[in-house]
């Protein structure tokens, strides 16, 4: 028995756990605390209300309709952003031709040239590319439907962020855009350490590049991609996608509450309308919707870890 | 070190073991993890809980009042230090820093700490949690507190001795009876208190330039039949007849509901602002809503409006795309640098239905904006009060004015000074309008079903096409009423 080992650990582990504790599982303590109240948020005045605000949570329809539409941020995005940054960094650094002499794995011709243009976006804060976005699908005289017109289709003119239809997926093809550069790099690294000699078996016993990506990268990468995907979930429930919709769309979170998300609900409720207690209830069910999304993630994700 | 804790520790498994000291003895692996634990939860104890959000409590000592004076009528301490806390939007903050001057040079011996900021609720939400607000406020820009919730937690200061104080000009007459037309009932939520003091006055309605007007040898309709002509006459010169800012539909009520007054009398917006049953369901805002409806069936309305935001649809309207816009005042000073040197802006009141209109045209909406508040724990509220008894004078009123482009809430003080097209069109129509003002009250009372309900998901799809009126007015009805229910919201009716 090694004594004062414990003494040890936790003279270490004491401040990172004390700092963890103050700044991370408090406030979560204090949310949870104020959404029993009747707290406004302008005044230090207020009462205990037991479970009237989550019962009126499960009555809210907008509070039905922004949960909606989380879960769906949650499950489109990191599907979209994750298989798109997958096939680019696949191209960048597997699925160039072989070129007589050169290495037996490299990436398209230009890719290093691609790996810059796709990380571009990333520089750029979320509040200028949602900013940015606002002006091209102004509907009038933006970018895309000048495009469209510039290319003779004038009768195809829709109204992007106006149409309760469209502007669900224009908020979220923003965040496609601005997001997957991140991936494709993280991606990149991830492929660069997996051994050429795997690929060049492969190569050799005749399999394509679907075969190659399917079979061996894929597999060898599946840490990353499971990483990936919880951190692109996050950030989906979280305060990227408050960002676009806050800036970009009809009301915020309109047309017809096409585009509310939690976070927006939260925010709109803490800061506009003074209920501060029933913002802390929507966080406190945004909070159970984040969790269970990593647990559902890492939960299937599981499998056996590969060594090379 | 580690053999004489040792020893310790054999002590104390001993004492353990023998069932004696059960709650002394305590092995030092457990002491340790408990004591740890025990550090991680009594950081949150339950009394820090209250306390952290809202540390409230008194504010601790309030400045002993002055003695009331013909110059000093509110009875301001002159050594106590005064706090105004001013958004600094559209407006600037010069205005303001101008009327701080007139009250250091009238309270030498008084300290005013000023300060400007955008960020209205997050720098004071805190200090009124705190107990510790300052003494004046421009509660103004995207960040507003809520009116209601802070008149609803007593959390301001009743204006009235400010109102009923001599004005800074004339002795002889109240503050009061200086003030245009809504002011005061504006400052009132229930009953008689004055909470807020409106400090810029807008002027709502339709704008338009008169050079575009002139150009199609048009008048401004005085009817909807000539609304629709005029807007043909537009389209057959390649332009629409209107535009509004789509993606806030909330801006279409600036002329739609001075509209629904004028057809249908002054009690029908009161009935909605008291969220009556069936409020929406009278027939003047059932023909109001047909006219609107009609400008986007007969393709009167900008194409891509739904998708504009207010700045873009500015920007097109004053490009000559589009001839009407519902808008306030502010949008002289918003879109100055996309609006051309010979466009002569002008304001009308809204176009009614027809002759059997229960009020005359010319009726309009005008009400405050710049709401000031003097929070109930200030510590020096008279100062506060003061301050604003400074800005409503003449001198500074006309200050304001030529330096910003907009009315104040002072009634007069344009005589002068040069007006802008926008500003001198504006009190044309408020000289027009005379008694015939408005004030609808659903965008301070309710921001909720203003903006988010009634606008955009009402006015907003019916515009769009994608609401026929029968339809939006259900929809909105179902809105109030819901409102009206909703024990979670303070409510308010007209006096």
């Amino acid at each position: 028995m090694q004594h004062g080992k414990y003494r040890f650990i936790v003279g270490f582990l004491a401040l990172p756990l004390g700092l963890y504790a103050l700044f991370v599982v408090w406030p979560f303590i204090q949310s949870i605390y104020y959404s029993f109240t009747d707290w406004t948020g302008l005044s230090p005045e207020f009462k205990m209300v037991g479970f009237d605000n989550y019962k009126r949570m499960f009555h809210d329809e907008i509070f039905w309709k922004s949960l909606e539409h989380s879960l769906l941020f949650a499950l489109v995005l990191p599907l979209v952003t994750i298989s798109l940054a997958l096939f680019f960094s696949f191209m960048i650094n597997v699925g160039g031709r072989r070129r007589r002499g050169g290495p037996v794995v490299s990436g398209v011709r230009g890719s290093s040239f691609y790996k810059i243009v796709y990380f571009f976006p990333q520089v750029l804060s979320i509040a200028i590319v949602a900013l940015l976005f606002a002006f091209a699908y102004n509907p009038d005289s933006g970018a895309i439907n000048s495009l469209l017109r510039g290319i003779g289709l004038d009768s195809v003119q829709p109204l992007w962020l106006g149409d309760p239809g469209l502007a669900l997926w224009c908020v979220m093809a923003v965040l496609v855009w601005s997001t997957v550069g991140f991936f494709v790099v993280l991606f990149s690294a991830g492929m660069a350490s997996i051994p050429a000699d795997l690929y060049e078996a492969a190569l050799l016993d005749g399999a394509n590049r679907a075969t190659t990506f399917f079979r061996i990268t894929l597999p060898l990468l599946w840490d990353t991609v499971q990483s990936g995907w919880v951190y692109m979930g996050i950030l989906a429930l979280g305060a990227e996608s408050f960002a676009v919709v806050q800036i970009m769309t009809t009301g915020p979170g309109g047309p017809d509450y096409s585009t509310t998300v939690m976070v927006l609900y939260v925010y709109q409720k803490a800061f506009r309308d003074g209920q501060a207690a029933y913002a802390t209830t929507i966080g406190v069910a945004l909070l159970f919707v984040t969790l269970l999304f990593a647990a559902v993630v890492m939960r299937l994700g599981r499998r056996e870890r590969l060594e090379y | 070190m580690g053999s004489t804790s040792a020893e310790h520790e054999h002590e104390n498994e001993n004492e353990n073991e023998n069932g004696k000291h059960s709650t002394a003895g305590v092995g030092r692996r457990d002491l340790i993890k408990r004591s740890a634990a025990l550090g991680l939860i009594s950081v949150p104890t339950m009394s820090f809980l209250s306390a952290c959000a809202s540390s409230g409590g008194d504010s601790g000592s309030k400045a002993k009042a002055g003695k009331k004076t013909a110059k000093n009528p509110l009875g301001v301490n002159e050594t106590a230090q005064m706090e105004f806390v001013l958004f600094d939007g559209g407006f600037g903050k010069e205005y303001a820093q101008d009327a701080v001057k007139i009250y250091e040079k009238d309270f030498p011996k008084a300290k005013v700490k000023f300060s400007a900021t955008q960020k209205i609720q997050s720098t004071l939400q805190p200090r009124f949690n705190q107990g510790t607000p300052p003494d004046l406020i421009d509660n103004s820009g995207a960040e507003q507190m809520d009116m209601g919730v802070l008149v609803g937690k007593n959390q301001l200061t009743d204006l009235t001795p400010l109102l009923d104080a001599p004005s800074y000009d004339d002795p002889n007459k109240k503050v009061r009876d200086t003030l245009r037309p809504g002011i005061v009932e504006m400052g009132q939520f229930d009953g008689n208190p004055v909470w807020i003091m409106y400090y810029a006055y807008t002027v709502y309605g339709v704008w338009y330039s008169q050079k575009a007007l002139d150009s199609l040898d048009a008048q401004y309709p005085k009817t909807w039949d000539e609304m629709l002509a005029v807007c043909e006459k537009a389209r057959k010169k390649g332009m629409a007849g209107w535009t509004y800012a789509g993606k806030y539909p909330y801006y279409i009520p600036f002329s739609l509901y001075p509209m629904i007054g004028k057809v249908g009398g002054r009690e029908v917006l009161d009935a909605i602002d008291n969220l009556e049953p069936n409020a929406w369901k009278h027939p003047a805002v059932k023909a109001c809503f047909d006219a609107y409806y009609e400008l986007y069936k007969k393709g009167y309305i900008l194409k891509g409006t739904p998708g504009l935001d207010h700045i873009q649809s500015q920007t097109a309207w004053a490009k000559g795309k589009a001839l009407f816009i519902p808008n306030g005042s502010w949008v002289e000073n918003e879109s100055a640098n996309v609006i051309p040197a010979d466009f002569d802006l002008a304001v009308s009141a809204p176009t009614g239905i027809d002759s059997s209109d229960k009020m005359p045209f010319g009726t309009i909406w005008a009400s405050g904006g710049e709401p000031f508040i003097v929070p109930a724990k200030a510590k020096n509220a008279e100062g506060g009060m003061e301050q604003l008894r400074i800005m409503l004078s003449e001198a500074s009123s006309k200050n304001f004015t030529s330096k910003v482009k907009s009315l104040t809430a002072y009634n007069g003080g344009t005589t002068g000074i040069s007006l802008t097209p926008g500003l001198k069109s504006g009190v044309a129509a408020l000289k027009l309008a005379g008694a015939n003002v408005l004030n609808p009250r659903l965008q301070d009372w309710y921001v909720q079903l203003q903006k988010e309900q009634i606008g955009v998901a009402g006015l907003g799809e019916m515009m769009a096409g994608r609401l026929t009126p029968a339809e939006a007015i259900k929809k909105i009805q179902g809105f109030a009423d819901a409102a009206a229910k909703d024990t979670s919201i303070k409510h308010y009716k007209h006096q």
